[in-house]
């Protein structure tokens, strides 16, 4: 019966031999954790692709205003504070490096080095996004959000102001909408905690660990085009 | 642990179970070639370069995004299938980015 390993394998993940000569993860489906591990890399990847394409719309609409509003998004740019843009960017590709060297933990059954390295993950995942909560506040602070036409610098380029909640509307947009992939990816990664520490993952079967990665490796991309755009203008 | 599969077993599709596993060092090297580009993307921001900011901007955001497609993904070590999901997924972002100015830039739209 080594087709319903799949439902209880997780509480026999330390037994592998139980359930006759399985995997205990390897699904009735596959012929082996080989074919399994490429699967669903490959299918993540289809994911990823239409990920790519949702955030690729939204910059594509981002150029098209930017070239109708070019003096309202270079003022608009300089509200940002390009410093913690920056060291935001530094912590987020810390947290790819400590991702990568968590699929290359769950590689080697090495247990505690994959979940530290997970834990690492969430905690630069989790002072990313503060710091964005931290620079959303200063904005509204500053009345710098769409709708809001009060923006600080109103009274040396008043023809801009709604140019400038144009770029807010955008900056808000799509930093949201990438925050949210991050708040997301936190969530699965509490999942993958706790998963890595009960011992499900080893050489023979890291894949899930790997498709973490690439999700929270595309989120990094997303961020890398972003960043320039935003606060560098 | 010991599986089912002998490990010199090559399946149907042509390729073996068995993973590449990077170095540990390839990782860091990778780490530090981004925070390079970080640094260059801000400092090149700061010089006048007119029109070309946001293209230099761009293509060093591209080549970034490639070292992390290529190593932190894995995808450098992964079949001919991933690779051809990877690059045409670009490709079609490519007909978007394309399609979507040729209408901006030349129908009588604010841009042209």
């Amino acid at each position: 019966m080594s087709d319903v390993t799949l439902h209880h394998g997780a509480e026999h993940a330390a037994e592998p031999h139980k359930h006759g000569h399985h995997h205990p993860f390897l699904q009735h489906h596959f012929e082996d954790l080989g074919q399994q591990h490429e699967a669903s890399t490959l299918g993540m990847w289809f994911f990823v692709a239409q990920e790519i394409l949702f955030f690729g719309g939204a910059f594509c609409a981002y150029f098209v205003y930017r070239a109708m509003y070019h003096d309202a998004w270079k003022l608009g740019s300089h509200h940002q504070d390009w410093k913690i843009g920056a060291a935001n960017t530094i912590v987020l590709i810390g947290s790819s490096l400590t991702m990568a060297l968590a699929v290359w933990g769950a590689q080697g059954a090495r247990r505690k080095f994959t979940t530290l390295m997970l834990v690492l993950t969430l905690i630069l995942g989790g002072i990313f996004v503060g710091v964005k909560g931290y620079e959303y506040s200063v904005h509204i602070h500053h009345g710098l959000f769409p709708g809001a036409q009060t923006y600080t610098n109103v009274e040396s380029a008043p023809e801009l102001t709604r140019g400038v909640e144009l770029f807010m509307t955008f900056y808000f947009t799509m930093t949201g909408l990438h925050a949210l992939h991050m708040v997301i990816g936190a969530g699965l990664l509490l999942w993958f905690i706790k998963r890595t520490w009960r011992g499900d993952f080893g050489p023979e079967y890291y894949g899930p660990v790997e498709i973490m990665g690439l999700y929270w490796h595309f989120v990094d991309i997303v961020w890398i085009f972003l960043f320039p755009l935003l606060y560098l203008v | 642990m010991a599986t089912s599969h002998n490990p010199d077993h090559v399946d149907h599709i042509g390729h073996a179970p068995a993973h590449h596993r990077s170095s540990l060092l390839s990782y860091f090297a990778v780490f530090m070639t981004l925070m390079v580009l970080t640094v260059v993307t801000v400092w090149v921001s700061r010089i006048n370069l007119g029109d070309l900011n946001t293209p230099v901007a761009m293509a060093i955001a591209i080549v970034k995004a490639t070292v992390v497609i290529l190593w932190f993904m894995h995808v450098i070590h992964s079949p001919r299938m991933t690779w051809i999901v990877v690059i045409s997924s670009f490709l079609w972002l490519a007909v978007m980015f394309v399609l979507f100015f040729a209408d901006y830039m030349t129908r009588g739209w604010p841009l042209s």
